[in-house]
């Protein structure tokens, strides 16, 4: 193994935003897929990564992730993003289940000087597909998104009176957000926000199982993936 | 056969116990981090790091999965879909009008508060009446003398039983409304009269003309608990958060401070969390969204106008809209993301807006003169308010009452895992 020689490539920070844009692409819709947030049937098999990876079809879905991960690359780029993190909400609670966590930390000197690192991206891409595999197998120790569970605000009813209740916990949204996922940003505090992105609170989940997943390099960015999730309570029933 | 007989008194179980349980935690894989530790790890770097931070989220959000999860609860309570939902009507006018004579025209003063028992208390001048809304019966609470009168503020406890009174002279009164009987009357926590109220369990925070806002505990002898100072004219908006973590003060001085509870020290004065300068005029109106945590509506007085929106974590204006109108009160829909305003000079109205994009869905006149003061009901259809022209009007701006009721009840401490966690 050693006597190989490993040919290393020139990374620079535009192209180092760009792979790490597009891994959060990729991640996102393996997870969607692999969480059953949008049905099987709406993927398409791609291949990436040495892998099959699925991709939605659906435009709406698509749309929104890559404009997504072109601002992301625009903050990577500036070495203002800290980490991104998509969050799985119940349907009918808005309760935060699960939360992917991908924290980036930046080369500053790469950032300031524009200089550029070496690193082979056969050894880039053999990282992200590791993490890739990670999250496809993650459904072996995830609870279950779509059984029964009992939602635990009914346990206060609708019998209660009490003028502190109908307090609804949602996104700042003009239109009414049913849907099932979002994706925040954690930038630095001097990023001017853009006009289609607002600000948030972290939508934490209490008391979470948490499990590390493996992280990647470019040598510009490094990305460590943590999904953490809300623990099974009702495994009895 | 030999058998090994351990010689217990030889051992040492203290040391070994030490090398069986954090003995083998120090070996244990460092590249594998225990869940425990790895949250740990994280959330100190979430609080520590989080003023370098700010959170954002993206606004178009993906298309609804249609379907997905088959087994929709018929116990949980389904919310409305918006849009199948139907616009409502929204009366343009009053639906009640009451008489309010001797009512203080005074901007800076807080006299009017609806409790959660359902009664509006309201006062003119030296007395304090209270109005129940389920039989619409007025009796009197209280008149108190002309040397320490008129009554600057009333606050209903959050039971909706007790209520405290603010005086001109600077005292503040606690009442039981059932029984008609005063409890104690706190005094020497300011040096001129009370004009705002806020409660938070079983501390009544007041704020004075002397820029002073001081945490009462109602429930012990020395009620002065913590002070707060930073305003350098009189308090005239007091509202705590939800969550009751953290407290927003408005003042003449045009300055709107956040205080967090977390930073309280008992002795030394306490510094403000943010203190916030945008606005060009006092800030009575004060309003914490109840859908989204951390976000604070404030108005701006004749001199400014504006209703500002801010990020009570980070301390960032999120938006700023200027009403045309000085803006005396400031509340939130329970049931919408809506935000209704009143106003003073030209039209004397109340305006609702459609959150966040500041649409104005209605604008309610019938005061002939500037709306001082604004309540709302407990089932947070009604809205109550009071003007320079002496009349208390009714408006149903929120929604019937009948509609209400299918909002889904949330948890009823809706903020509190949040703030443990941090």
């Amino acid at each position: 193994m050693a006597s190989r020689s490993v040919a290393k490539d020139i990374i620079t920070l535009r192209g180092s935003a760009a792979i790490v844009s597009e891994f959060f692409g990729y991640a996102a819709n393996s997870i969607l897929y692999n969480r059953g947030v949008y049905p099987e049937e709406s993927f398409a098999k791609v291949k990436k990564y040495g892998l099959p990876m699925l991709l939605t079809q659906d435009e709406g879905v698509k749309s929104f992730i890559s404009n997504l991960t072109a601002q992301l690359s625009e903050w990577l780029e500036a070495g203002k993003l800290q980490r991104v993190v998509l969050v799985i909400m119940s349907k009918a609670s808005n309760e935060v289940l699960e939360r992917w966590n991908f924290s980036i930390e930046t080369d500053g000197e790469v950032v300031e000087k524009g200089v550029s690192r070496e690193k082979s991206d056969k050894e880039i891409m053999r990282e992200i597909q590791a993490i890739m595999r990670q999250i496809a197998s993650s459904i072996t120790y995830l609870p279950c998104l779509d059984e029964p569970f009992s939602c635990p605000h009914t346990s206060f009813g609708h019998g209660s009176s009490s003028s502190a209740g109908g307090f609804i916990v949602s996104l700042p949204l003009d239109v009414l957000f049913t849907g099932v996922f979002d994706v925040l940003a954690y930038t630095d505090t001097d990023v001017a926000v853009p006009f289609t992105w607002i600000e948030s609170d972290p939508k934490l989940i209490a008391n979470p199982q948490m499990v590390k997943l493996h992280s990647f390099d470019t040598k510009i960015h490094k990305v460590d993936t943590l999904v953490s999730y809300k623990n099974d309570e009702w495994d009895e029933q | 056969m030999d058998r090994f007989i351990p010689n217990r008194s030889a051992m040492d179980f203290d040391y070994a116990h030490y090398m069986l349980t954090e003995g083998r935690e120090t070996k244990q894989d460092q590249t594998v981090c225990s869940p425990a530790k790895e949250a740990y790890r994280k959330l100190l770097a979430e609080s520590l790091n989080m003023n370098r931070t700010r959170i954002l989220a993206f606004k178009n959000k993906p298309p609804t999965p249609v379907e997905h999860f088959p087994s929709e609860n018929s116990t949980a309570s389904v919310r409305p879909t918006n849009s199948a939902k139907p616009r409502r009507h929204i009366p343009q006018s009053s639906e009640r009008t009451l008489d309010a004579p001797d009512l203080v025209d005074d901007f800076y003063l807080n006299l009017l508060d609806w409790g959660s028992g359902n009664v509006l208390a309201i006062a003119l001048g030296n007395t304090v009446y209270l109005w129940d809304a389920s039989d619409s019966s007025t009796s009197e609470l209280v008149t108190v003398d002309d040397e320490n009168g008129p009554v600057t503020s009333v606050s209903w406890a959050p039971d909706g039983r007790h209520i405290a009174i603010g005086l001109n002279n600077s005292e503040v009164q606690l009442w039981d409304s059932t029984s008609n009987r005063q409890l104690r009357t706190m005094r020497g926590c300011h040096g001129s009269r009370v004009g705002s109220m806020a409660w938070n369990n079983h501390i009544l925070t007041t704020g004075g003309m002397d820029g002073q806002i001081v945490n009462n505990d109602v429930r012990i002898r020395s009620h002065v608990v913590e002070t707060y100072r930073g305003h350098q004219q009189e308090v005239c908006g007091l509202k705590w958060s939800a969550s009751g973590q953290q407290l927003a003060s408005g003042g003449n001085d045009n300055v709107v401070h956040i205080w967090d509870r977390s930073m309280a020290s008992s002795n030394s004065p306490t510094q403000w969390l943010h203190r916030l300068e945008d606005h060009t005029s006092a800030v009575k109106a004060l309003a914490w969204c109840p859908f989204q945590s951390n976000l604070l509506a404030t108005g701006g007085g004749g001199g400014d106008r504006t209703i500002k929106f801010w990020n009570t974590h980070t301390g960032a204006c999120l938006n700023s809209v200027d009403t045309g109108s000085q803006v005396s009160a400031l509340l939130w829909s329970k049931n919408e993301r809506e935000l209704l305003s009143s106003h003073g000079f030209t039209q004397n109205q109340l305006t609702l807006w459609k959150y966040p994009s500041m649409a104005k869905m209605a604008e309610l006149t019938g005061h002939t003169s500037r709306v001082l003061y604004m309540a709302q009901s407990p089932d947070g259809c009604t809205v109550a308010t009071a003007a320079g022209d002496e009349t208390l009007r009714f408006w149903n701006v929120f929604g019937a009452p009948e509609v209400a009721k299918a909002a889904p009840k949330a948890n009823h401490e809706p903020f509190s895992q949040l703030n443990r966690i941090r």
